[in-house]
């Protein structure tokens, strides 16, 4: 289909020394579409973080990445630094679980939310500030213009996420990146950044990878949903024939495991 | 007699400004019973915790285990009677002394439960009552996931025999897949030993799965307390229910959980007598 943004093909990543790398992840497939979110699942160390992060050029230094990963018609293994920094932030945007670790804790808000749109779009101070106010009034932060002058800290950690997707946004990027984005947060926060991300997929024809564990926010907002597990991609299918009708014995595990999934008290299956 | 009772439990914080983070709060735990502590971060479930183990010394109110006094925990060693109530904490990788070989970390708890006249065990026993193999004792805990690091911690705790287990958001590091199946291991352990239990969880999907009765904190204050069914199946205070629709189904329909309004959480702060105590 013509609305790939992101084509990844048989990606692998090893890390570790020249003589002994490490394979952790063995090969996977995945495409991105423009407006939908694809889901990818899995437990801790099945890789789902790294691949993610490959797609930025994130990896240690002694990372070995083979395959191939097409943003439309630039592929990104091998791209120069120079070109890779063109596109981070530009084409591709990444939110990660912790809001407060990754917006800088010492720069005021709006400094954080026009420096990258100064530099990529070419915007002027005043039009910054503009697009900046605009764009936090979509995400829902309250009193917009007042909120670039404040630091992170005087937000809580809702609002705090809500910044880090109006910075991830404000290059209209094709691409988003979504690591574990609410894992961190409580589940009534949860519930208004999902809808937040639901709406701002479609509307502005994102096409979203979204890395979680938490099964019940992957079947409230993924369009697709992936399963890794030990690097590779044990099962690939829409959200809902991946929970009601799952192939995979691993899906199966992992869906059985679910609080919701089990007998009576005390009894775990 | 109950177990441990906490009346009119108030701690305060006191920094550039004072921060009430429990504010009154009463709950009992009777032998056998598992008891739930829920609510968003920051609303105080945490201190309350510590409290109880005395790790933090009450402003106001008191908390008794089996009718006496809880003694704040100091640097020196705790006194014996006081061993049998014991602690599981969120993070394995701080609970855990990494210089010590987990085999001689459980030994210690062993040791306490027999200073009280209980039998001895083998460390390798409870690492097999909790799923690991009982060769691991040998190792040190860095060689162990962190899901495995937290059986360690959970058995550490219960190798001292305790009658009295507070664990603090004990599965929030574990993996999805594993949450659940500890979260009902603990209830097991617990309960064969006739234990009580305070489950202090932000998961109310396995808050549902092993609580008798489950106690929900908003801002230092109790708003809904009672039996889990009755509290899940039928919640009668404004903030228990938002926290309860707020929870994304895994049922693969796609459906948005829904997100309170703001009206919605000025709701919050009023108190419902009828949501509290109930049966």
């Amino acid at each position: 289909m013509s609305d790939v943004a992101l084509s990844i093909r048989d990606l692998t990543i090893a890390i570790g020394d020249r003589k002994a790398p490490k394979q952790i992840v063995g090969g996977i497939s995945l495409d991105l579409r423009a407006g939908r979110i694809q889901g990818l699942a899995g437990e801790s160390g099945s890789g789902k973080t790294v691949s993610s992060l490959a797609v930025l050029g994130l990896l240690p230094a002694n990372a070995v990445v083979g395959g191939s990963m097409r943003l439309g018609e630039t592929e990104l293994i091998g791209l120069p630094l120079r070109e890779l920094r063109a596109i981070r932030g530009r084409r591709v945007a990444m939110i990660f679980q912790d809001p407060s670790s990754s917006l800088h804790p010492q720069i005021r808000v709006g400094a954080q939310l026009t420096d990258h749109v100064r530099r990529h779009l070419g915007y002027d101070k005043k039009k910054a500030r503009a697009h900046a106010i605009e764009l936090l009034e979509r995400v829902q932060v309250p009193g917009a213009e007042e909120a670039l002058s404040r630091y992170p800290h005087q937000f809580s950690g809702g609002q705090r996420q809500r910044i880090a997707i109006a910075i991830a946004l404000a290059c209209d990027p094709d691409v988003l990146l979504a690591d574990e984005p609410t894992t961190a947060l409580d589940v009534t926060v949860q519930a208004g950044i999902l809808q937040l991300l639901r709406d701002l997929a479609i509307e502005r024809r994102l096409a979203v990878l979204l890395v979680t564990h938490d099964l019940g926010v992957m079947s409230a907002i993924a369009d697709d949903v992936a399963v890794m597990r030990f690097g590779r991609i044990v099962e690939a299918a829409s959200r809902e024939q991946l929970f009601t009708a799952p192939q995979h014995e691993y899906t199966r595990e992992l869906l059985a495991a679910l609080p919701g999934a089990q007998g009576a008290k005390g009894e775990p299956t | 007699m109950s177990l441990l009772t906490v009346e009119d439990l108030v701690i305060e914080y006191h920094g550039t400004t004072l921060v009430r983070a429990v504010d009154g709060v009463s709950l009992g735990i009777e032998p056998g019973e598992v008891v739930a502590l829920v609510g968003e971060s920051g609303c105080g479930k945490s201190s309350l915790a510590r409290a109880v183990v005395g790790m933090e010394t009450p402003r106001e109110g008191s908390v008794r285990y089996r009718d006496r006094p809880v003694p704040a925990l100091g640097l020196r060693k705790r006194r014996d009677e006081f061993t049998s109530m014991q602690m599981v904490f969120q993070d394995p990788n701080s609970s855990l002394n990494p210089r010590i070989r987990v085999g001689a970390q459980i030994a210690e708890g062993i040791s306490a439960g027999r200073r009280r006249g209980e039998p001895d065990s083998k460390p390798g026993e409870w690492l097999e009552r909790v799923g690991l193999p009982a060769e691991m004792a040998s190792r040190y805990p860095h060689s162990f996931s962190g899901g495995q690091r937290q059986r360690i911690a959970i058995a550490r705790a219960l190798a001292a025999r305790p009658d009295l287990l507070v664990a603090d958001e004990p599965i929030s590091a574990l993996d999805a897949s594993s949450q659940a199946s500890v979260a009902a291991m603990m209830r097991t352990l617990a309960l064969e030993t006739g234990a009580g239990l305070l489950f202090i969880s932000h998961d109310l999907a396995v808050v549902r799965l092993i609580a008798d009765r489950t106690v929900v904190m908003y801002r230092g204050k109790v708003v809904e307390s009672g039996v889990t069914d009755k509290v899940w199946s039928d919640p009668r205070h404004p903030y228990t229910r938002s926290l309860l629709a707020a929870i994304p189904e895994p049922d693969g329909q796609g459906n948005l959980p829904a997100a309170p309004t703001d009206g919605a959480r000025e709701a919050w702060l009023n108190s419902v007598p009828e949501a509290l105590d109930r049966e």
